[in-house]
C-alpha cells in the first residue's frame, strides 16, 4: 500500500500536463462515482480523474498538453452522463479561501475558549467563596490570559478587518463594536492581570469570538452554497462554441473570441452562441426563452438567429454577425447588471438593527465611565464597569439572530427542492406584497401538448412522430407512449415527414405538406395521412402547470395581487389568464417593457415578486424586490433569480413565502429578546453587579435561546 | 500545588496537539467533499483511495 501511494504521489510519473475541470450533474452516488472514474482512466494519458459528490465537480489530469478534451465529453455522454467544461477562471474563483478561514479562526477559538475556561473555573470557584489563594488567583488569571489572548486576537481577525473596512466606508456595521468590545476586554483584563486586579474576562472574550463565528459561518455557508450555484451557473454560460478555423477544421472556441464573419456550427440541442445567419442547414429554433412564444419557429438559409435560442433539430453552419458582447443576449445582460445593482443598496435586516445598537450602546458605556467617575468611582472601576457593559451587551445573541433563522429556513426550503440563494433574498420575500407571473415555462409547462386526442388518430400517426424530433411531433408522440417506428422516413425541415407505415406511404406535417391548399395552416397544428386517403388534423396548444389556478388562489388568500406580463401573443395569455382566474394581464410584453412595469409598481410603493424563466424575463428578475425561478429556466434566469425551485409544482413559490415570512418572525423574535436581554444586563453591568462567571452564562445563555427559537422556523404546528 | 505548573501546560499542549491535527486535516482538503468520501468507501476498488491533493 504504502509503495503504491509512493508511486501514485510521486511527480515524477505523473507530471500532469493539463487539467481539465467539467461539472456533472448527474453523478449522485458511489457507483456513478465508481464508473466514471475507472472509464476516464482507462483512457490513453489520463492520469487522474476525480469527481467531487458535493459539488458534483469532476476534475481531470492528462499528461499531453494537446489531449483531447472532447474524448472525455463523449466518454462522460456514452456513459449517459451529460458534462460542461468549466470555465478555469470560474474553477479558480470558486476556492472558498474565506470559508477556509472562517473555520481555522472558529477551531482556533473553540480551543482558546475551553481552555480559558479551564482556568478560569477556579477563579469562578472564587467568586463563590471557595478558598482561592491571591497567589494562585494571579497565577490563573496568567494562564488564562496566554491561553485566550492570542486566540482571542486570531480568532477576531475576520471581524476586525470588517470592521476597519466598514469604518473606512464611514459607516459602522455590528462588527465595530465587536472589535471595540474585544479589543477592550482584552485590554482591560491585561491590566488587571499584571497589577494583580480583580477580574479578568479573557474566556469571555474568546467564548463570544467563538459564538458570534458559528453565526458569521452559517451565514458565509448560505451564501457560498447559494455562490458555487451561481458560480456553475456563470462556468456554464462561458460556454464554448465550434468555429471553422485557418485549417478548415471545426474546433472548440471560447465565445468571447468570435468575431464578425466567424463560420460556426450548431448542432442539435445547442444555444445560438452569438446572433448570426444562418447558411447552411434547417433548423427549428425555441425562441421561447429569448421572447416567451411558446411554438418553435422554423429558420433556414438567410435567416437571422439571436443569441440564446436553442437549435431543437438539424444541423446549422452559421456566419456570426455580431460579437458575443454585442449580441442581443449581451443587452439583456446588462439589463440584469442594472437591476442587481439597484437591489444591492437593500439594507439587510442585522444591519438596521446595528445602526440602532451601535449608538446605543456605546453611549451607555461611555456614560457608565463618566457618571461612574463624576459620582466618586476610582477611574480603574468606572473604567472596568464600562467595559463590562460594552462586554455583556455584546451582541451576541445579534449576530446568530438573523443567521441561525436564515440557515434554518434554507436548509427546509433546499429539501423541498428550493435553492435559496442569500438571506437577503429571505427577508426581501417576506416583504412582497405583488406578484407578476410569466406565462411560457411558469404558468405553462412551456411544452406543446395535443389537444383533444382521439385514440384511434393517435396511434395511426404515432409511427411517423416517433421518428421525428420536432417538438410537435414528439408531444404526439409522448401521446402515444412506446410502439412501432416508420420505415423509409425521410423528413423536410419546416416541412414535415414521409414514411412507410405497414407498407403504405404516410406523410406527417404542415397544411401545405400534405397538399391541403384549401387549409392557410397554422405553426400549432400538425396533420396526418396515408397516401390518397383522408387527412387528419392535429392541434396542440401549451399545458398549463396542474396546480397553477390553486397557487394563484392560494397567494390571494395571503393579501398578494397578482398579474401575468408574457411576451406571447394575446389569445395565448387569455387563456391562461381565464383559466387561472388572474384578472391582471398583458401579452406582447418586451424585456425593457417588464422592467419598467416593475418600476412603476415599485414607484407605487408596492414590493414586487416576479416569477420568470425566459431569457426576456432577467431582466425583470434582477429588477424585482425578489424573484423566483424555476429550475427548468434558462441559466441567466436562474443566475439573476433569489431563489430557483425545482419540480413541476408550481406551490413552491408558496412554500418559499411562507418560509420567508415564518424566518422573518423569527428573526424579529430574537431581535426582540436580544432588545430585552440587553435592557436587563446593561443596568446590571452599570451598577458593577457583573463578574466574569455572570458574564459567560449571560453570554452562553442568550446565544442558545436564540438558536433554538431559530429552530422552530418553518416547524410544522 | 506546583504539579499545577506542569499540568496545566501539559494539558495545553493536548489541546494545541488536537487544534493542530485539525489544522492539517483542513489542509489536506478533508473537507472538501464530504458527500463523495462517504460513498468512495462502498467502492469496492483496492486503489482507490483519498489522494488529497
Amino acid at each position: 500500500m504504502a509503495v503504491t501511494a509512493l508511486a501514485v504521489d510521486s511527480p515524477a510519473t505523473i507530471a500532469p500536463r493539463g487539467h481539465l475541470d467539467l461539472l456533472v450533474p448527474g453523478a449522485r452516488c458511489a457507483a456513478c462515482m465508481g464508473k466514471i472514474e475507472r472509464s476516464l482512466l482507462a483512457l490513453p494519458d489520463v492520469t487522474s480523474a476525480r469527481l467531487n459528490l458535493t459539488n458534483r465537480k469532476l476534475s481531470v489530469d492528462f499528461r499531453r498538453a494537446t489531449f483531447n478534451s472532447d474524448l472525455v465529453v463523449t466518454t462522460l455522454a456514452r456513459l449517459g452522463y451529460p458534462s460542461t467544461i468549466y470555465d478555469p477562471a470560474a474553477a479558480v474563483a470558486a476556492h472558498d479561501a474565506e470559508g477556509r478561514q472562517l473555520i481555522l479562526a472558529m477551531a482556533v477559538a473553540a480551543f482558546g475558549s475551553m481552555n480559558a475556561m479551564m482556568f478560569s473555573v477556579p477563579l469562578w470557584a472564587g467568586l463563590f467563596g471557595q478558598e482561592l489563594g491571591p497567589a494562585t488567583a494571579s497565577l490563573m488569571m496568567w494562564f488564562s490570559g496566554a491561553v485566550g489572548a492570542p486566540c482571542a486576537i486570531f480568532a477576531g481577525i475576520p471581524f476586525f478587518r470588517s470592521a476597519w473596512r466598514s469604518l473606512k466606508a464611514g459607516r459602522a456595521n455590528m462588527d465595530v463594536p465587536i472589535s471595540v468590545g474585544v479589543l477592550l476586554t482584552l485590554a482591560i483584563s491585561v491590566s488587571e492581570t499584571v497589577l494583580g486586579g480583580r477580574d479578568a474576562y479573557f474566556d469571555a472574550a474568546v467564548t463570544l469570538l467563538f459564538l458570534l463565528l458559528i453565526g458569521r459561518w452559517l451565514d458565509h455557508q448560505l451564501r457560498a452554497r447559494a455562490r458555487s450555484a451561481a458560480g456553475d451557473l456563470l462556468a456554464l454560460q462561458a460556454i464554448v462554441a465550434t468555429r471553422l478555423d485557418a485549417s478548415h477544421r471545426f474546433v472548440e472556441t471560447s465565445i468571447g473570441e468570435i468575431a464578425p464573419g466567424d463560420v460556426l456550427l450548431v448542432r442539435p440541442g445547442d444555444r445560438i452562441p452569438v446572433d448570426c445567419r444562418v447558411e447552411d442547414g434547417v433548423s427549428n429554433i425555441d425562441n421561447s426563452l429569448l421572447t416567451g412564444e411558446t411554438l418553435p419557429v422554423t429558420v433556414g438559409p438567410g435567416q437571422i438567429c439571436r443569441a440564446g435560442a436553442l437549435s431543437l433539430t438539424g444541423v446549422l453552419r452559421v456566419t456570426a454577425v455580431a460579437r458575443a458582447e454585442d449580441s442581443a443576449l449581451a443587452a439583456i445582460a446588462r439589463l440584469v447588471e442594472a437591476g442587481a445593482q439597484s437591489r444591492s443598496k437593500y439594507v439587510r435586516m442585522a444591519d438596521k438593527a446595528a445602526a440602532i445598537y451601535v449608538p446605543v450602546v456605546h453611549t451607555a458605556a461611555a456614560l457608565t465611565f463618566a457618571g461612574g467617575w463624576a459620582l466618586g468611582l476610582e477611574p480603574r472601576e468606572a473604567l472596568i464597569r464600562a467595559v463590562a457593559v460594552l462586554i455583556i451587551t455584546c451582541p451576541c445573541a445579534l449576530g446568530l439572530a438573523v443567521p441561525a433563522v436564515q440557515i434554518t429556513a434554507s436548509a427546509r426550503l433546499f429539501r423541498r427542492g428550493i435553492l435559496v440563494k442569500s438571506g437577503a433574498a429571505l427577508e426581501r420575500l417576506a416583504e412582497i406584497d405583488h406578484v407578476i407571473f410569466d406565462k411560457t415555462g411558469v404558468l405553462t409547462a412551456g411544452r406543446p401538448r395535443l389537444v383533444d386526442p382521439i385514440a384511434a388518430a393517435v396511434a395511426m400517426a404515432a409511427p411517423l412522430a416517433r421518428a421525428s424530433r420536432h417538438p410537435l411531433a414528439l408531444a404526439l408522440a409522448a401521446e402515444a407512449g412506446d410502439g412501432p417506428v416508420a420505415d423509409a422516413v425521410t423528413e423536410t425541415h419546416g416541412q414535415g415527414l414521409e414514411g412507410r407505415i405497414n407498407g403504405r406511404r404516410a406523410r406527417l406535417g404542415r397544411a401545405t405538406y400534405l397538399d391541403l391548399k384549401a387549409h392557410a395552416g397554422s405553426e400549432t397544428e400538425l396533420w396526418f395521412g396515408f397516401d390518397g386517403d383522408t387527412r387528419i388534423r392535429f392541434s396542440f396548444s401549451d399545458r398549463l402547470r396542474p396546480d397553477a389556478r390553486a397557487t394563484v388562489d392560494a397567494l390571494r388568500a395571503r393579501g398578494l395581487s397578482v398579474e401575468i406580463l408574457s411576451g406571447d401573443v394575446p389569445a395565448a395569455v387569455a387563456a391562461v389568464a381565464e383559466a387561472t382566474g388572474i384578472a391582471r394581464w398583458r401579452a406582447g410584453v418586451s424585456p425593457q417593457d417588464k422592467v419598467t412595469a416593475i418600476e412603476k409598481e415599485t414607484r407605487a410603493g408596492r414590493k414586487v415578486l416576479m416569477v420568470g424563466d425566459g431569457l426576456n424575463d432577467t431582466a425583470a428578475l434582477a429588477k424585482a424586490h425578489a424573484a423566483i425561478a424555476p429550475g427548468t429556466a434558462l441559466d441567466a434566469s436562474q443566475n439573476a433569480a433569489d431563489l430557483v425551485f425545482t419540480g413541476d409544482s408550481l406551490s413552491a413559490v408558496i412554500a418559499a413565502i411562507d418560509m420567508a415570512r415564518s424566518a422573518r418572525l423569527r428573526a424579529q423574535e430574537n431581535f426582540g429578546f436580544a432588545a430585552l436581554y440587553n435592557a436587563v444586563a446593561a443596568p446590571t453591568a452599570m451598577l458593577g453587579l457583573i463578574n466574569p462567571f455572570l458574564a459567560a452564562l449571560a453570554m452562553s445563555g442568550s446565544s442558545l435561546v436564540v438558536t433554538l427559537n431559530a429552530l422552530r422556523t418553518g416547524a410544522r404546528r | 500545588m506546583s504539579i499545577v505548573l506542569l499540568l496545566a501546560p501539559f494539558s495545553i499542549a493536548l489541546g494545541l496537539m488536537a487544534l493542530g491535527a485539525f489544522w492539517w486535516t483542513l489542509k489536506a482538503n478533508q473537507y472538501d467533499d464530504p458527500v463523495g468520501d462517504a460513498e468512495r468507501i462502498l467502492i469496492d476498488d483496492p486503489e482507490d483511495r483519498p489522494t488529497g491533493t
